[in-house]
């Protein structure tokens, strides 16, 4: 049995008049150490397949497994960064990535040099006096990334992290994330609708379409560890990802004269 | 020169105010026993501080106004958590809330008395339920304002309910709810002096009522002055606070720019 299973899971969200399908039969299995990539355009339903993985949400019916074990809750062994970085304002850099260890049985000098450790590892380590407000929107995520790191997580998840930075800075990111899930073959799953960011990043890239959200294709990105988002082969992926967004969907309407 | 200058647009219309009550005694409209002068005021405060001992009944009120104030602040705020944590509790206790806080503290006064006796706890308790309501209010919609993302992170790190009230909701809310304690603070100040109208010895309303039981309407106005001069200097250092807690909570940058 795979690590992370998703079986048959449909969900709906209320609305004025009943209820709108946002995922249909979504099943997908996930292996210890994959990079995920769900792609997709707004409304397909990303978002909300993550959230029921991070068990921020229930599925209406279907099962999703970690570890064999049904997902209940969110758990400090998956954690999630988010959009907007979560971080609390109010608190020091260092205390935002202590966030997770407080209440842990851990000597606080230990916490402090595990903290040291991870904001060294994403290039933030004289920013430890620093607030969040005092930081640029990259500067930021990376704090979230140390602060996730900090806990030692089994799984990361991800929600278009890098969706409010500008390109180049996003470009960074991407090249230090897929450094960090390599090194400690983390299992990660990234929501993105950046078809190159999906491609940079993904072992295996999950296509999602919308109304209601499905699977429409999973495309495994065989193009090794070490990416050149110029190189033919990387080329060749974004053109087959591409293409399948491209596909005509079938014409429905109707047409009356 | 700018702080000489913001000092002077500010005190404007003071001077045009004094001028016009000058102007207003000089022409004898009133009697002139029941209106006093600005100079007849100035030396009522000037007595006031020198030979009726004014700084201790500022530290009177001052004393009924922070223990009402307080309590208030305290027993407001952990309400407003759980209120606003619990949503169902907030619907359920709501309804009465709004039945007595449109209520003037003031009216509960003879009940007060009756329950409480005569002192200082008839104005600690009137400063209590002015108080009160802003703050409860304040703090149960900033709870629920808080940013979901927040909450979501306190229970992705396994973070228990009562430490996310304390470590993440409370931080999230305080900004709003530190302008609980602003607009508080404006209200309460107001029923102190008539919180302290019945059965006080000391305090600035019970000069109020010993001005007027001697008819000195000058020591009438010199009180009324300092009760604004505190009032004013209350909201300037709850502003000051204010804008530190926000300055702090990385919201300053905005406020300023605009």
């Amino acid at each position: 049995m795979s690590y992370i299973t998703v079986k048959d899971v449909n969900k709906y969200y209320p609305t004025d008049n009943g209820k709108r399908q946002v995922l249909k039969d979504v099943s997908l299995d996930i292996e210890k150490g994959e990079f995920i990539c769900l792609l997709g355009a707004s409304g397909c339903g990303k978002t909300t397949l993550l959230n029921l993985v991070a068990g921020f949400e229930k599925p209406d019916s279907g099962e999703i497994l970690i570890d064999g074990n049904k997902v209940t809750g969110p758990q400090k062994k998956y954690i999630t960064i988010f959009q907007n970085y979560g971080l609390l304002p109010w608190r020091t850099v260092e205390k935002n990535v202590l966030l997770g260890l407080e209440d842990e049985k851990i000597p606080v000098k230990e916490q402090k040099e595990r903290a040291d450790k991870y904001l060294r590892m994403v290039g933030l380590g004289q920013y430890k006096k620093y607030r969040p407000g005092q930081l640029s929107g990259g500067m930021q995520q990376r704090v979230a990334i140390a602060r996730a790191l900090c806990v030692e997580p089994e799984i990361i998840f991800m929600d278009e992290p890098f969706g409010a930075l500008d390109a180049i800075t996003r470009m960074k990111l991407q090249d230090d994330i897929l450094k960090l899930s390599l090194e400690g073959n983390r299992t990660v799953i990234f929501v993105t609708h950046d078809i190159e960011e999906a491609v940079f990043l993904a072992d295996r890239i999950v296509i999602l379409e919308p109304n209601p959200g499905r699977i429409k294709q999973i495309i495994k990105v065989d193009i090794g560890t070490h990416r050149d988002r110029t190189r033919d082969d990387f080329l060749a992926v974004r053109d087959k990802v591409m293409t399948c967004f491209e596909e005509k969907q079938p014409d429905v309407t109707e047409y009356y004269i | 020169m700018k702080v000489l200058k913001k000092i002077f647009k500010s005190s404007l219309i003071f001077i045009i105010v004094i001028v016009i009550w000058q102007l207003n005694w000089n022409a004898g409209i009133y009697n002139r026993s029941l209106f006093p002068s600005p100079l007849q005021t100035v030396k009522a405060l000037w007595y006031e501080i020198t030979q009726d001992n004014l700084y201790l009944h500022i530290g009177a009120s001052m004393s009924r106004y922070l223990t009402g104030y307080i309590i208030a602040a305290v027993l407001a705020v952990f309400l407003g958590l759980i209120f606003g944590y619990y949503t169902k509790s907030w619907e359920f206790v709501n309804p009465l809330v709004q039945f007595i806080r449109p209520i003037s503290p003031i009216a509960w006064m003879p009940f007060i008395v009756l329950w409480f006796g005569i002192g200082d706890i008839p104005a600690d308790v009137v400063i209590f339920i002015a108080a009160f309501f802003p703050i409860l209010l304040s703090t149960v919609s900033a709870v629920r304002n808080v940013d979901r993302v927040y909450l979501r992170v306190a229970s992705n790190f396994d973070i228990s309910t009562g430490k996310t009230l304390m470590k993440i909701i409370f931080p999230a809310a305080f900004p709003q709810i530190m302008n609980g304690f602003h607009m508080a603070c404006g209200t309460a100040w107001i029923f102190l002096v008539a919180g302290e109208m019945i059965g006080t010895q000391s305090g600035l309303g019970y000069l109020i009522i010993d001005a007027r039981n001697n008819l000195r309407t000058d020591i009438l106005a010199a009180v009324i002055i300092v009760i604004g001069l505190i009032g004013l200097g209350i909201d300037a250092l709850m502003k000051y606070l204010e804008n530190l807690v926000k300055e702090k909570w990385g919201f300053g940058i905005l406020e300023k720019s605009r």
